[in-house]
């Protein structure tokens, strides 16, 4: 919403400046978004009329000017092409500042111009700064006192405010609206008169059925008969329609934009001439068409309420009107419209169209139901005014009114609400400011909402006024009383933040990425040919939701690599997207839809940043391992060969922990790699987010006081055979005095047969009851010999 | 007695002072205390005299051996150190290297600054909720007061998803946290104190607005959680989360669906390059009287209130980030700087 000072002021004028009237608006919570001055700052510009002009005797386009600008006569060059002798134009005295064209203001100075002296300067709008209107002087109205002040005819020293208005106070969509409110906040007293009747004298009425009572509640017309439709907007109009960002387009136009602006009310003028029989207000029906005025063509169907007559639909209601029955500068006789759409029937039609109109965003939001006829009577009377024109008698059409059913309001339970002990005379007195109607009950007031408000509904409502009217400011910043209890983190569940702090120890960067990723990606690096598609993407590449983390850090790879960082690690904690038939809808599912949280990573480049002390060498998968394995730790994952689309088939590892799915690790397939444009090997994994939360508790076991044995065993096996399967027959297959086994070496290659390698295993024995005896330990290294022996078909090495 | 005790000892801590390594120092021992050394000869000696004088000669040298032997001691000592420090002096290092071993990774800025929220609500006894990215109608609207019509719900705000709820409604990628809001109310018995964390969504992309950002939500419900409690709570957070009471902090009455009265909180740095401008910082106000009811609970016994926060934005401000794309694109040179 935005309006003049000088159009505000006219109705309420507190004795307070423009900054704290703008600062009282928004913390009443009428947001002022701007406030700046409605021209830029100049001095010493007066009403100049030109009493002669002669050709300048050494140019052709110049002029010498005789101008009068209140008592003395002045010569002034002048190069605008319509200065004419009697006109009055702005006229700049030697000493007036002009506003900065290009940084500096313009200081007029005595000038000779093609050897005659110029005592001034005849001004263009531009030269003001008031618009780009370079074409020629800024003609002033006749009636303009020659020598008085160009700012104070043009009313220049005025300030125009925007205002960012919440849906809910539509009631503000206007000045008078607004002036109520700064009433209600100021004391000071509205001055604002209901328009007077203006006496019919002619007896035309033009027929008016509201078929549909739900949409249409109430339609007030008027007849006015031989207007002059292309006289002029008078100029004080203009201004206060421009300010208000309003352009001046025709007189019976302007009027009820201005109407609409000052009362809130829209009205819609008609051609009469051009009306088919009776207007009737109804819902459009499936197929019909309409053109509107802005040369749009518009389908209709049943839930879009229309403006009809015996051609067919010629308005959308409470939207625009319609090309056929529209008023131009031709018009002789109009029919005025002022109705009351209810909003339900408004609501989101023009943004299905593809616009929104003034119109629109008023009866969307709600229009006062009341302001009809006054509306109509303030029209008739501008429209008399400019236009002439015999007016009809206002015939109102009232179907169906919103009901306005009385609100209470507790005092208990507004002091509850904001939490301070208010008194009830205090809240009276917000009520009684914002003129709404009310009755004080022992301990509640009844309040009767306004006909221009569609936002009091319910008791909080009113407790939000109050608070409002009494002021957010001076309700006290309090810290809250409330019982203490404590809360815990339960000691068995790792916090997602824990375990970014890990990966961030292990020199990985935390990044985020957009849970949208392109279909290829889905595709390509997970097999999903069916992902999640969004309905309405912003982009290609952004319209699947991702079922991995892969596709968004390969990218990151990427982009940093395109910015010379030749290492890249990199993990993002976020939730994936799948289809799931498994999940029904619950306290945090929904259904059809299974949304885990996952930690990805990927690590390329050297496996540790070029430094002096370590040989360089680009990062593998065991490095990666490792991070997984700190990650799981203390709980230890079961890593098994799995091919993946993602990555290298023979360099692709599924992880589980404790039978528990939890993700994949794995060397990114050449195929990729080539795609991605990626000069090496990236190693990726991703983990379950809740398998690495769950934690267990730490299980005691008390300490031995005997000593331990270590034995080693050197085997040899088939280069195939994978040593996670023989370290965990070992452990699962050695008695308990088995503490740990580990492999130690692994070897390939001279001594070693082709095709085997040799493994050596580190066994630690030792027993909490007794010092253990060569011959139990004997025992112990014979049965894991034959275990590699029988279930892996290995040797002893030699 | 023709040799001068004093001259021999002398002699020897001489020769003794004169030798730099172990092994010579054992020969030059042996002159003296060897065998055929000095000192034994002259004991050797002490039998040709009588009885009077062998007691009182023997004396003199076995003092004059004791001289040697500590001499020679604390030769060996003397070297045995300079040797030590011989090879300590090899062995020193260049201890301004760096350190072997591996970089150090980072929290991503919008991440620390969600962590560091869960930190200063926790200290207050507030909990941490979560919930569904992709979210139903009800949970995002519906609950939270939003009306069927509301240009919220439009595709030209709101992301919609394949897959419909059980009402035949789209589902939807939410658009705020307060869906979470309602899955923990629903949950929990009051009071209900929580916070809400996470991403959210909108149809929105430009050099301000990311269609995919995060917000913090937070919930506390009981039987008089007020308006002016919301104040206090609000910008106390506001005064830890930037370590400064030099903040400016005001409420102005604005419209939500899911809250009335409704705030839209401004802060003001009394220093640093945003001196004095009021700044956006929150939407909050007193939970709706339906959105309660959606809860579960009774509104005529169960108030509180709620806000909701940018992460983007608080991060933003705490540490001078004046782009909001750089948090999105996982360029390394910005995600370093948060080590």
């Amino acid at each position: 919403m935005q309006f003049s000072e000088e159009w505000l002021r006219s109705m309420v004028d507190p004795s307070i400046g423009t900054d704290e009237l703008a600062h009282l608006l928004t913390m009443s919570g009428l947001e002022v978004e701007e406030c700046v001055p409605a021209a830029p700052g100049f001095s010493g510009v007066v009403v100049g009329e030109v009493v002669a002009a002669q050709p300048h005797p050494n140019a052709d386009r110049l002029k010498i000017c005789e101008v009068n600008a209140g008592g003395e006569r002045l010569k002034v060059v002048c190069g605008a092409p319509n200065v004419v002798v009697g006109m009055k134009a702005p006229f700049a005295r030697i000493g007036a500042v002009l506003p900065p064209q290009e940084g500096k203001p313009l200081e007029i100075r005595r000038a000779t111009m093609r050897g005659v002296e110029s005592e001034g300067m005849l001004c263009s709008a531009r030269e003001l700064g008031l618009s780009d209107d370079h074409s020629g002087l800024l003609v002033l109205p006749p009636e303009a006192k020659v020598g008085s002040d160009v700012r104070g005819v043009l009313a220049l020293d005025d300030h125009i405010f925007t205002i960012k208005l919440t849906p809910n106070r539509a009631d503000c969509l206007s000045v008078l609206g607004i002036a109520r409110e700064v009433a209600a906040l100021t004391g000071s007293a509205l001055r604002v008169a209901a328009p007077p009747a203006v006496k019919a004298a002619i007896a035309d009425v033009h027929t008016v059925r509201i078929t549909d009572a739900d949409g249409c509640g109430r339609f007030a017309g008027r007849v006015i008969r031989g207007v002059d439709a292309k006289a002029p907007t008078p100029d004080w109009m203009k201004r206060r329609l421009e300010r208000a960002g309003q352009r001046s387009i025709s007189a019976l136009v302007d009027v009820t934009n201005y109407v609409m602006l000052e009362l809130g009310r829209p009205l819609h003028v008609y051609d009469l001439d051009k009306l088919r029989g009776p207007i009737d207000v109804r819902f459009g029906r499936k197929g019909e068409k309409l053109q509107l005025l802005n040369e749009q063509t518009v389908e209709l169907d049943p839930d879009v309420l229309a403006i009809t007559d015996d051609s067919g639909p010629i308005g959308l209601a409470g939207i625009m009107g319609g090309e056929s029955t529209k008023a131009d500068l031709d018009t002789r006789n109009v029919l005025l419209e002022a109705a009351f759409f209810f909003p339900d029937a408004i609501a989101g039609r023009a943004r299905r169209f593809g616009f929104s109109s003034d119109a629109s965003h008023r009866f969307e939001r709600g229009v006062d139901f009341d302001n009809n006829v006054a509306g109509i009577e303030r029209a008739t009377q501008l429209i008399v005014d400019i236009c002439g024109g015999q007016p009809g008698p206002v015939s109102d059409n009232v179907a169906r009114l919103p009901e306005r059913k009385p609100v209470a309001m507790r005092v208990e339970r507004a002091r509850r609400i904001i939490g301070i002990p208010l008194v009830a005379d205090e809240m009276a007195d917000a009520f009684a400011r914002l003129g709404l109607p009310t009755v004080r009950e022992s301990d509640r007031f009844v309040v009767t909402p306004p006909s221009y408000r569609f936002d009091l509904e319910i008791e909080e409502d009113l407790i939000e006024e109050v608070a409002r009217v009494y002021g957010f400011d001076r309700i006290p910043v309090q810290p809250p009383r409330a019982t203490a209890v404590m809360r815990s983190r339960p000691e068995r569940q790792r916090s997602l933040h824990a375990i970014r702090a890990a990966l961030a120890a292990a020199d990985y960067h935390e990044v985020i990425n957009y849970a949208f990723v392109d279909e290829q990606w889905e595709r390509d690096l997970a097999g999903n040919a069916n992902p999640i598609r969004v309905r309405n993407p912003i982009a290609s590449q952004l319209a699947v939701m991702r079922s991995q983390l892969a596709g968004g850090l390969l990218a990151n790879v990427q982009h940093n690599l395109n910015r010379k960082m030749p290492r890249v690690r990199v993990f993002e904690v976020g939730r994936v997207f799948r289809r799931s038939a498994a999940v029904t809808d619950g306290p945090l599912e929904v259904a059809g839809i299974e949304q885990p949280i996952r930690v990805g990573g990927a690590a390329f480049g050297t496996a540790v940043e070029e430094q002096w002390g370590t040989s360089s060498r680009p990062v593998d998968f065991f490095d990666v391992k490792s991070d997984v394995e700190a990650l799981l730790a203390p709980r230890i994952g079961r890593f098994e060969p799995c091919p993946l689309p993602a990555l290298h088939p023979g360099r692709a590892a599924k992880v589980t922990v404790d039978g528990r799915d939890a993700g994949w690790l794995g060397e990114l397939h050449p195929e990729w790699q080539h795609r991605f444009d990626l000069p090496g090997p990236v190693i990726l994994f991703e983990l379950d987010a809740a398998v690495l939360q769950d934690v267990p508790m730490p299980a005691y076991t008390p300490v031995s006081r005997f000593p331990a044995v270590r034995r080693d065993l050197a085997v040899l096996v088939d280069d195939h055979v994978p040593a996670g399967l023989m370290l965990e027959a070992l452990k699962g297959g050695l008695p308990p005095i088995v503490e740990s086994v580990q492999v130690f070496d692994l070897y390939r290659g001279k001594g070693v047969e082709n095709g085997k390698k040799s493994l050596a295993f580190r066994v630690l024995l030792q027993d909490t009851q007794k010092t253990l005896t060569d011959a139990e330990v004997d025992e112990t290294m014979t049965l894991a010999l034959s275990i590699i022996q029988q279930r892996f078909g290995g040797n002893l090495r030699q | 007695m023709t040799v001068d005790l004093d001259t021999v000892v002398a002699e020897a801590e001489g020769a003794f002072a004169a030798t730099l390594e172990a092994a010579a120092l054992e020969q030059v021992k042996a002159r003296y205390l060897g065998k055929a050394g000095v000192i034994p000869d002259l004991l050797k000696g002490l039998g040709k005299l009588d009885p009077e004088e062998r007691r009182e000669a023997g004396a003199r040298i076995n003092a004059a051996k004791g001289r040697i032997e500590s001499a020679l001691e604390a030769r060996r000592d003397a070297i045995a150190r300079d040797a030590l420090d011989a090879r300590l002096r090899e062995e020193a290092l260049d201890v301004t290297l760096p350190g072997r071993g591996r970089g150090r990774g980072s929290i991503h800025p919008v991440i620390r600054t969600w962590q560091r929220i869960e930190e200063i609500f926790g200290s207050i006894g507030f909990d941490v909720a979560d919930g569904p990215e992709i979210e139903t109608d009800w949970y995002n609207f519906t609950a939270l007061n939003n009306p069927l019509n509301h240009p919220a719900r439009s595709m030209q705000d709101t992301f919609y998803v394949e897959g419909t709820d059980s009402e035949g409604l789209p589902l939807l990628l939410r658009t705020h946290t307060s869906p979470m809001q309602v899955r923990y109310a629903r949950m929990h018995e009051p009071p209900i104190k929580v916070i809400a964390p996470g991403r959210t969504y909108r149809v929105d992309s430009d050099a301000t607005h990311s269609p995919m950002f995060h917000q913090v939500e937070g919930l506390w419900i009981d039987e008089d959680i007020s308006f002016a409690d919301l104040k206090g709570v609000y910008t106390n957070f506001l005064h830890r989360f930037f370590e400064t009471d030099q903040l400016a902090v005001r409420f102005r009455p604005s419209f939500f669906p899911f809250t009335e009265p409704s705030a839209e909180i401004d802060m003001k740095f009394e220093s640093g390059p945003l001196e004095g401008r009021w700044l956006e910082i929150s939407g909050a106000g007193q939970v709706h009287p339906k959105v309660i009811r959606n809860f579960g609970l009774d509104p005529e016994r169960w108030i509180g209130f709620a806000f909701g926060s940018g992460l983007e934005r608080l991060t933003m401000l705490r540490y001078g980030i004046d782009d909001l794309r750089l948090f999105f694109d996982g360029d390394l040179r910005f995600l370093r700087q948060f080590a």
